[in-house]
């Protein structure tokens, strides 16, 4: 007996679907019910009061994060790793420099630079692989599973916060955390605003850290939130505005 | 066919140097790994035959998932939910990544990535 095509075609349709049903499609996935919700996640570093206790604070803002997300500490200066460091104000803003009149005030003024969070970011721009993307609150991610280490992001940022691995970092890595992972030798690696933390919820690290209670992280979007009335009442710069980046760390100067 | 017999005997020799493997571990069963499973657990999140599966593929999901679409949280196919994370529920009850994960996949060898990044439990308690 010869088979009918048309009974052929319906056998063919009825073993894909048999094969795609095979593969069993698992769970589903959902956020966290205690995950922060925000759809623009922003910092306010308060620079008076990080200046004010400066002496005695001992940077737990970048010794937390550093330990929590097993960034290594590398002697050598080129090949270093930094999520969050300390910068003088005349290098963390050098397009003030010629403004005597500011610079003359805020010389020395220890700033907090880390990965700025940008709503235009010019790094997940430029990576040819998305390794590196803008998430929908805001935040701009790292994924290292993708990373190639083309180092274009890093071409790309205009605030250096972007570090690459140059060598094996788990040697410099003195105390690790198990609940994190390393970086390997190859990829990018930046501050990634704590988005683990976020989804349990938490603030981030360097914000829970500050002994002066200096940083300050909220929902820019949420017209409600603590960062958006002291953003109102601050005087508040971002660093290199004029490259229409427009970061998310916002800088209260006075 | 020209040179009939030694043709065949050669056909022979292919097919007998080929199997090499094959013959070379011919019953030895203590080859087949055991990978050690978590003892005080009962089930892992799916069934055992999915794990054993599509165990790669979930982990590939989970990462895609938690990383790239801010969903930190895996529903299995019972309801029971987990949270998305390799070293902070998989590796919780898999102590062990030698026993468990190594033993497998060096016997077929099939050498993850995983652990250039993620941490082991047995690499962080030798660390501390």
């Amino acid at each position: 007996m010869a088979i009918k095509r048309r009974d052929l075609l319906k056998l063919g349709g009825l073993t894909l679907i048999g094969t795609a049903a095979s593969a069993a499609v698992g769970g589903v996935y959902t956020k966290p019910q205690e995950a922060l919700k925000g759809s623009r996640w922003a910092l306010a570093i308060d620079v008076v009061k990080c200046k004010e206790n400066r002496a005695t604070c001992g940077l737990k803002c970048v010794e937390v994060c550093h330990s929590l997300h097993n960034v290594p500490s590398i002697p050598d200066k080129k090949k270093e790793i930094k999520w969050i460091w300390e910068e003088k104000f005349e290098h963390a803003f050098p397009e003030h420099e010629a403004n005597h009149y500011l610079n003359e005030k805020l010389h020395d003024t220890p700033f907090l630079l880390l990965c700025n969070h940008c709503d235009n970011p010019p790094c997940v721009r430029v990576c040819p692989t998305k390794a590196t993307f803008k998430r929908e609150d805001g935040i701009v991610m790292m994924d290292y599973h993708r990373c190639i280490g083309c180092r274009f992001c890093m071409a790309a940022c205009p605030y250096g916060a972007r570090s690459f691995n140059w060598i094996d970092p788990r040697p410099f890595i003195a105390k690790v955390n198990p609940e994190y992972p390393s970086r390997m030798k190859g990829v990018v690696e930046k501050c990634t605003l704590c988005y683990e933390r976020i989804a349990e919820g938490k603030i981030p690290a360097c914000v829970e850290a500050c002994p002066a209670k200096a940083i300050v992280f909220g929902d820019l979007r949420n017209p409600n939130d603590e960062i958006n009335k002291i953003l109102k009442e601050r005087l508040a710069v971002r660093r290199k505005e004029e490259l229409t980046t427009y970061p998310s760390v916002f800088y209260l100067i006075g | 066919m020209y040179n009939a017999g030694k043709v065949i005997i050669f056909i022979v020799v292919l097919i007998l140097f080929f199997t090499i493997p094959m013959w070379l571990n011919l019953g030895r069963v203590e080859a087949i790994p055991k990978p050690e499973l978590p003892k005080d657990k009962a089930k892992c999140i799916e069934s055992k035959e999915y794990m054993r599966a599509y165990h790669m593929k979930l982990l590939d999901d989970w990462r895609k998932q938690a990383i790239r679409e801010n969903k930190h949280v895996y529903v299995a196919k019972d309801g029971e939910k987990y949270f998305i994370s390799l070293q902070k529920t998989c590796m919780k009850c898999h102590n062990n990544k030698e026993k468990f994960c190594d033993s497998c996949h060096n016997f077929v060898v099939t050498h993850q990535d995983c652990w250039s990044c993620h941490i082991a439990p047995e690499v962080a308690e030798k660390w501390q």
